[in-house]
């Protein structure tokens, strides 16, 4: 069934087709949609689950938290100033190996107050131990969902799924929801690990010396590591189905190009219809866009750029003192790399311009 | 052999609590009340590091630990997880210190009791934060000394009133416990286990090292804080009808009970007299709540 | 699961720190400077000590209190509260 919806509306129902049993959230522009949405669909007994209106954004995360450790399905969507809020309970979320799973909406940070898309909310959350997808289209927020919960719930490491303030959110786009017999099929409720149990006691997180917290750190870093191959197998499986295509990375007209726009979320869009112009003017120019920013898909944005001439990379977010943060992560992937193009970056679109 | 509480033991021996803790005895009777069926969240406090290190626990139900601020909010999300699984008996407990209940967790329990959530409380309170070393916290007495308040600047401000705080929630139950009273703390536990919504239960929790006291005298201290009216033991359903469960014909002055620790060896005359009427109004205030509930 | 746990390495580990053993593993006896010793002549057998005990070291062995002292702090609440004054403190032999 296709309809018109904007991103939001299109991640809620993606929350609805995935099964989610509790959901805790706090309202904050530009998310409000998905939580009143959420609510409504919990209300009417469209979705059986649990929506919990906390009264903050670290307890919205609290209570995803301790409902996941019981094994059920999770959800809660944020944005900006409530997801730097959460910022204690992101570690905790994956230290504790919880396949939580949550919308982000990509919000300029205040002061001052803007509402607008910009990527430094979520990537300054980039070492907490969470997946990052950013997403171009309400059709991939909601394919994405479905995918983060079987993929969260096999690595158990929980997903951030980012998209543009507005330009996602805000804005109708047709959305192809499938069959909910499908979606059970593709997202059974399976789910790995320990959950808290009264038949076999456990204490999850107390004291952890020296002698063992270093392996337990290890073991999220090769998660991380393996969470490529589940992505890219769960991407097969989702396309055999759904027939739609994502993978780690997406590249336009990239096979002949000699120099490469390399752009996140709305922007690729962007980058895309300037290719297309700048091909017109005879210049051999591609788009790769980076869909996933944790785990970072070093080896696909190698293997693109091997070869190329020159590499401009787009930010819509600024690392004070450095540089754009996805530019400086594509010079850290390619540093050392055989037959890398020259590779820079410009920091644009903060705040929505 | 006469047993007045239940034999059953969910806290083990090997639990690394300091000597005399009231905080393991609140435990020890707390689960002896509650029983197997029981999960707790415990936020940063004593517990979660006298719980024992990884790979081990001195508790025989499953324990999450919690970030400081959110123990009321991840109970309730650990209640709602297992009631969508259908699992609806399964008593959920969080289980933090004064600093994780009066200070920085007052927010998300003030919120969890205003959802009403079907969840235990507990917050056995030793007045400061004990676990980082003994610092003020809005729950240590006037005039009291801590590491934060020292001599010469013992706390000028009284204790926050977090028992009004609650009541003021309408919550369906809530009770002062004490640790030398067992028999009292376990009839009041189970009451609240056949009580839907939220029950927060307030237990005074002498701590040696903290209160600067004799760890044989904890549970003295304890029984003095009861008969000076320091502590009352009262119970309160649905913020309205107060229950007052033990009233002292000859109650103890306050000195007796401030003398047993150093934390108070810095209190001049006025200072202890200040705290004696303070007590006092205290329990005036609490005999007119218990006569007349509606007003 | 009572014993000390070794871990050979993080092949070994779960995938986080979720907790199986138990604490009794953890003999708490070196903390003691003083124990207490019941007067058995004396006790009356009221279970105070019993009740009273943080460390729930005071077993009920043939219905009468007995100190595992493998796991006794000698915090001495137990002399304290019993109205018998059947448990006297004294001196640890080191």
């Amino acid at each position: 069934m296709r309809q018109l919806m904007t991103g939001n509306y299109a991640a809620s129902y993606a929350v609805k087709y995935a099964g989610v049993q509790v959901i805790a959230a706090y309202p904050i522009t530009p998310q409000t949609q998905i939580v009143e949405k959420l609510s409504e669909m919990c209300a009417a007994g469209e979705l059986k689950a649990r929506y919990i209106n906390v009264e903050s954004e670290h307890s919205a995360m609290a209570a995803c938290i301790g409902a996941s450790s019981t094994g059920a399905r999770v959800f809660t969507a944020t944005s900006s100033q409530g997801l730097a809020y959460m910022h204690e309970l992101l570690h905790w979320a994956s230290r504790a190996r919880l396949p939580v799973v949550m919308t982000n909406v990509n919000r300029a940070m205040a002061p001052g107050w803007n509402v607008w898309a910009d990527q430094n909310d979520s990537l300054s959350q980039r070492d907490t131990g969470w997946m990052q997808i950013y997403c171009k289209s309400a059709q991939e927020v909601f394919d994405s969902i479905l995918m983060a919960y079987k993929i969260s719930e096999k690595v158990l490491l929980p997903t951030m799924i980012n998209y543009d303030a507005f330009f996602t959110s805000h804005t109708e786009e047709p959305v192809d929801i499938p069959d909910a017999e499908k979606v059970r099929d593709f997202l059974p409720g399976l789910r790995r690990g320990r959950i808290m149990d009264v038949d076999d006691p456990c204490a999850f997180g107390t004291l952890v010396a020296q002698d063992t917290y270093t392996e337990f750190q290890y073991k999220i870093q090769e998660s991380m590591q393996d969470a490529k191959k589940v992505i890219t197998e769960t991407c097969a499986e989702f396309k055999s189905i759904f027939n739609r295509e994502y993978a780690l990375t997406e590249e336009y007209k990239m096979s002949d190009a000699d120099e490469v726009i390399i752009a996140t979320s709305t922007m690729f869009e962007t980058a895309s219809v300037a290719v297309d112009e700048l091909r017109k003017k005879g210049s051999k120019t591609g788009a790769l866009r980076i869909r996933y920013f944790r785990p970072f898909p070093s080896e696909d944005i190698i293997r693109a750029l091997s070869g190329k001439k020159r590499a401009l990379v787009l930010d819509r977010n600024i690392s004070f003192g450095a540089q754009g943060i996805f530019c400086q992560e594509v010079l850290a992937a390619a540093g050392g790399k055989g037959n890398m193009p020259a590779i820079s970056g410009v920091v644009l679109g903060l705040g929505g311009r | 052999m006469k047993m007045t509480i239940p034999r059953e033991e969910l806290m083990t021996k090997g639990h690394t609590g300091c000597q005399g803790c009231g905080a393991m005895l609140a435990m020890r009777y707390a689960l002896k009340a509650l029983g197997k069926n029981t999960m707790i969240v415990i936020p940063a406090c004593c517990w979660v590091v006298a719980i024992g290190p990884f790979p081990y626990s001195a508790l025989e139900v499953p324990v999450f630990a919690s970030a400081f601020a959110c123990a009321a909010s991840t109970a309730a999300g650990i209640k709602a997880g297992l009631e969508m699984q259908g699992k609806r008996e399964i008593n959920v407990v969080a289980w933090a210190g004064d600093g994780g209940t009066f200070d920085i967790g007052l927010q998300s329990l003030s919120a969890a009791a205003e959802r009403n959530e079907d969840i235990f409380y507990f917050c056995y309170d030793n007045e400061a934060y004990m676990n980082t070393g003994r610092q003020r916290s809005s729950a240590t007495p006037y005039g009291a000394w801590t590491m934060t308040t020292p001599k010469d600047s013992t706390k000028n401000e009284f204790k926050k009133d977090i028992d009004a705080i609650m009541a003021a929630h309408k919550i369906p139950y809530m009770a002062t416990l004490s640790i030398s009273e067992p028999e009292d703390f376990i009839r009041k536990v189970r009451k609240g286990m056949g009580i839907k919504g939220m029950k927060f239960f307030h237990i005074l929790s002498p701590c040696p090292s903290g209160w600067l006291s004799d760890p044989s005298d904890s549970v003295k201290i304890a029984r003095y804080a009861v008969e000076t009216n320091i502590f009352p033991l009262y119970e309160v359903e649905n913020g309205e009808k107060y229950i007052i469960n033990k009233k002292i014909a000859r109650k103890k002055p306050v000195s007796d009970y401030l003398k047993l620790q150093g934390r108070y060896r810095y209190l001049n005359e006025s200072q202890i007299k200040t705290i004696q009427e303070a007590a006092d109004k205290n329990w005036r205030s609490l005999l007119k709540k218990e006569e007349f509930p509606d007003t | 699961m009572t014993g000390k746990i070794i871990f050979g390495g993080a092949g070994d580990l779960p995938i986080s720190p979720f907790t199986k053993g138990s604490m009794v593993f953890n003999k708490t006896c070196a903390w003691r400077n003083i124990k207490p010793v019941i007067d058995i002549n004396s006790c009356s057998k009221c279970m105070i000590c019993w009740k009273f005990c943080p460390e729930t070291a005071i077993d009920i062995i043939d219905g009468r209190p007995a100190i595992d002292y493998d796991y006794c702090k000698g915090c001495g609440i137990c002399a304290a509260e019993c109205p018998g004054k059947a448990i006297k403190m004294t001196a640890e032999e080191k």
